[in-house]
């Protein structure tokens, strides 16, 4: 029998990519395993905004350090993810908007997030493409977004630079605990690992199932629209006060529009179906910011899959009653915050003490014995700091 | 929402058949294409206001105003100028029409969408002037336009003819036509080809049309370049061999301001691909085809589909595949007994059987050669709406695309939008190459929009307040 990994991950997305590239490079054995090609999953068919104004309140601390990663992926992943930072703009139409903008900028800023309220004015000088009707908006300038069909190809050449044994194309069909560590089933046979990092996105909840530990994972149906290149129509990432909007230009003249409208598919199927009067509302809430996109052309409409815990907050950390077993996964806004929060459990496996707290899954796991006040688990959800490990 | 119990996509004989059939049978049966006037590629309809001189007009043209009375006569549902969209549920339609979107919906679903065009590129091949093959066919027919005052004709199958003789008739002139196949296959597909009489009429009244012009005709020739940068002004065609590769025979040059090339049809699947119906590399039908039984139906429950956009077959095969989709699609909703779909299918399926052996001898003829996709140079544009060159496919090969939407992340190749229409094969041929096979290689996954919409027709006038915002995310 061959000698086992240090370390084997299940799923290639953002946190099993990064997670497995932090460990290679410190020098752990790493076998990372994909069912399909790296980063195809929500990892690769997101909207690729890196925004704080989108983002949790408890994430803000993870996404300012995560958008910092972002912005130098090609110093520290070696690779270009087309990442461009600019200012961001969260706008308010009606007077709802306007005190929703007021209260959840106010609360993101108390985060750390460099937000500022500022005129319709102000926002239109800032982005002069800007429709008409605007009250208020809040402006960050640490903002921007990445090209998320990138992510796939430069963590595919930086896992392999740093040595990880990656195996595409190879489903996992349960893990086994055995002496010593953890046998991965896969089709050509188990593949023995003594740490074991579950990263399966909305899948997380039948690879727990693996392990006997019940963890319901929400499945969103996240739809996106593209247009077709045009000329400049924006320069900056607009949304809107109840976050349903993300919009900008990539410098290749493509508009991308999201904001979590939903549409239909499940675990088993995928994102297979939009919901038109979806499309066609988030397309009109991007034509009212931004009127010169309606004279561009619809090119591609997509779904793609994002995991929710219970609380919509992260599920990072050890996995309860299960030694050298961890999960990585359900990041709200889990690109932009990703990288960040996928390091700091690396950080944890590798025996350092990550820079920031992690978010360990007991707080959501239905043990009669863990948990006698589950009210208090799921009051923990917006503000409040998660615990150190 | 207007609620049918059949939805037609595709107006061409394949779909207004089966809409006819169906509707024949007692179904109220809704027909969409986004042409003014059905027809099809091949019945296509001058626009209004443009008149075609009575002595060009052939048997095409008669069978077309036939299927066009023949709708205009039944209780099918006509929906001209309606461009689907978007297909969801089981199964609602919507297509984007003069008055906005509007949506259809309905238990069956017929796709007959038609075939699109295979091209293999080469240097110059987005130079303006430079057309396909089958495009020009719509630009002589619905415009009654020559492509240029002097067009080289090139490429494969029976198009090449019916093209430069359309060209010659409507008054421009063809410097060559350029064939990829070798006298020796046109003998070849002779004997299959004698069992439609009328088509073997039809082509040989262009081939004497054409020797009366003294067009020059190269056989086992390809185009290698256009050149003029601005506008085509000469073609470079040198000589190949029965798979398409260059043998080094001397190349000649031919001053032409057009040029129509095409390397034959591939199946338009992607209303089946888009439903995620189960799919089959199927070569001798042009490509990635639809799995279907010999109705049409699909491995998904209610979709039919037929003609070119199951396997490219031409008009004749279109017609029967769609008539005996018709009548399956009345016999499993219950309204055609099943003696009577028997019979009526027993006698489309002997003669659709007939009309495949022509079929069969003109796709030989039209088949892919991947021997040229292999001979593509470095640095010539495979996606023309991402200026994807090949350099860069094979870059994303070696750091290690595996399967064809691997592949579009890694080079942009197909999302810009003709979503893969115009690269797809190319780019899926090249991938083989490398992973075994266009198995391995796969298929685009199917997206909507079917057809690019500008949003303005899309989303037409609105208020903000009529926008359905949901609830805010969580803070
Ligand atoms: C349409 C959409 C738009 C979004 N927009 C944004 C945005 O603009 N900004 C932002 O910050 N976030 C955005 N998100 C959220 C973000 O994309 C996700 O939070 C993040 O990508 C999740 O990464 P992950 O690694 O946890 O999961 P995934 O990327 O889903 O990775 C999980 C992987 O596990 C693999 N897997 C599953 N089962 C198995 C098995 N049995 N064996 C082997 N492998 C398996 C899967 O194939 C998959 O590749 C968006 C999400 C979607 C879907
Ligand atoms: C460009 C082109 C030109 C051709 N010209 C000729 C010719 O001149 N002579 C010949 O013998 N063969 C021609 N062919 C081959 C010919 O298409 C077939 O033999 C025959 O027309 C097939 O019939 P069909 O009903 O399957 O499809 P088609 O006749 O192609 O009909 C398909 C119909 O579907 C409609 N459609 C497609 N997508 C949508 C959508 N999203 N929304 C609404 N409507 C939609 C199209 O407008 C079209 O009318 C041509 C093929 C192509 C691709």
């Amino acid at each position: 029998m061959s000698t086992p990994f240090d370390l084997a991950i299940v799923g290639g997305g953002i946190h099993g990519a990064t997670v497995a590239l932090f460990c290679a490079r410190a020098g752990m054995r790493t076998v990372l395993f994909e069912r399909g090609s790296l980063c195809r999953e929500a990892s690769g068919v997101n909207a690729g905004t890196l925004t704080m104004q989108m983002t949790r309140v408890a994430l803000i601390p993870y996404a300012l350090q995560a958008h910092a990663m972002w912005a130098s992926a090609r110093e520290w992943l070696g690779h270009d993810a087309g990442v461009v930072v600019c200012d961001g703009l969260s706008l308010a139409f009606t007077q709802r908007e306007v005190e929703l903008l007021s209260f959840r900028a106010g609360k993101r800023r108390e985060a750390g997030a460099p937000i500022d309220l500022v005129t319709a004015t102000a926002a239109r000088a800032v982005e002069p493409g800007l429709g008409e009707g605007v009250l208020l908006a809040a402006h960050c300038k640490v903002d921007g977004y990445a090209n998320a069909y990138l992510t796939g190809q430069a963590y595919h050449a930086a896992l392999i630079e740093a040595g990880v044994d990656l195996r595409e194309e190879t489903p996992v069909s349960g893990v086994e605990r055995e002496e010593g560590g953890f046998a991965v089933q896969t089709a050509a046979g188990p593949v023995r690992a003594k740490r074991l990092v579950l990263a399966g996105g909305v899948w997380l909840e039948e690879m727990m199932a693996w392990l006997g530990i019940t963890l319901p994972i929400k499945v969103l149906v996240n739809q996106l629209a593209v247009t077709e290149r045009v000329a400049p129509v924006m320069r900056t990432v607009v949304g809107i006060a109840s976050g349903l909007l993300s919009l900008k230009q990539y410098p290749h003249g493509t508009v991308v529009i999201g904001g979590g409208w939903q549409g239909r598919g499940d675990r088993q199927r995928g994102g297979v179906e939009l919901v038109p009067e979806s499309l066609i509302g988030n397309m009109r809430l991007a034509c009212h910011a931004i009127p010169a996109l309606r004279h561009a052309r619809l090119a591609r409409a997509w779904a793609g899959l994002e995991a929710e815990t219970a609380d919509a907050l992260p599920a990072a950390g050890p996995i309860p009653g299960i030694p050298d077993a961890y999960i990585c996964g359900s990041v709200h806004s889990g690109y932009t915050s990703g990288p960040y929060i996928a390091r700091l459990l690396a950080q944890r496996i590798l025996g350092q003490e990550p820079a920031d707290p992690l978010f360990p899954i007991d707080r959501l796991l239905a043990s009669p014995a863990a948990s006698p006040t589950p009210s208090a688990a799921a009051g923990r959800a917006t503000d409040e700091q998660p615990q150190h490990v | 929402m207007m609620q049918a119990d059949l939805i037609v996509i595709g107006a061409g004989p394949a779909g207004a058949a089966a809409a006819l059939a169906a509707s024949e049978a007692g179904l109220l049966v809704v027909l969409l294409d986004e042409d003014a006037s059905p027809g099809g590629q091949v019945y296509r309809a001058p626009p209004a206001g443009l008149s075609v001189a009575p002595d060009t007009r052939g048997a095409d043209e008669r069978a077309g105003d036939a299927l066009r009375e023949a709708v205009a006569a039944s209780a099918v549902v006509w929906k001209g100028g309606a461009r689907v969209w978007s297909i969801s549920g089981a199964f609602r339609v919507d297509a984007v029409t003069a008055a906005g979107s509007e949506s259809f919906t309905a238990p069956r679903l017929v796709a007959a969408t038609g075939a699109h065009e295979r091209l293999v590129p080469f240097p110059g091949w987005t130079t303006p002037g430079v057309i396909g093959l089958a495009a020009a066919t719509i630009l002589l027919k619905s415009q009654g336009m020559v492509p240029g005052r002097r067009t080289v004709v090139a490429g494969c199958g029976p198009l090449l003819a019916a093209v430069a003789a359309k060209i010659v008739a409507g008054g421009g002139a063809v410097a060559a036509i350029i064939d990829l196949s070798g006298p020796g296959d046109w003998l070849k597909a002779l004997p299959a080809m004698a069992s439609r009489p009328d088509l073997l009429r039809q082509g040989l009244g262009w081939a004497l049309k054409l020797g009366a012009a003294c067009v020059p005709v190269l056989f086992r020739h390809t185009v290698t370049a256009v050149s003029g940068g601005e506008a085509c002004e000469a073609v470079t065609v040198a000589p190949v061999d029965a798979e398409g590769r260059p043998t080094g025979g001397r190349s000649r040059v031919f001053a032409a301001d057009a040029l129509a090339i095409g390397h034959g049809l591939v199946p338009g699947s992607e209303i089946p691909k888009l439903l995620r119906a189960e799919h089959r590399f199927e070569p001798e039908a042009g490509g990635w085809a639809p799995v279907r039984d010999a109705f049409g139906r699909c491995s998904v429950a209610g979709l039919y589909t037929v003609g070119d956009g199951a396997a490219v077959a031409g008009a004749e095969p279109a017609r029967l595949s769609g008539r005996l989709a018709g009548l399956a699609a009345a016999q499993d909703a219950g309204r055609l007994p099943a003696h009577v779909s028997a019979r009526e299918a027993g006698e489309a399926r002997a003669a659709l059987d007939k009309a495949l052996v022509f079929a069969g001898a003109i796709n030989r003829l039209m088949r892919a050669r991947p021997a040229m996709v292999e001979e593509i140079a470095k640095d010539t544009v495979i996606c023309r709406c991402e200026d994807v060159r090949r350099g860069e496919i094979e870059a994303a090969i070696s750091a290690g695309a595996r399967e064809i939407n691997q592949l579009k992340h890694f080079t942009r190749c197909g999302m810009g939008p003709c979503q893969g229409r115009m690269c797809g094969e190319t780019a899926a041929t090249l991938l083989a190459r490398h992973v075994g096979s266009r198995e391995a290689a796969g298929y685009w996954t199917g997206r909507p929009p079917l057809r690019p919409v500008p949003l303005a027709d899309l989303l037409g006038e609105f208020d903000y307040g009529d926008i359905p915002v949901p609830n805010p995310a969580p803070l």
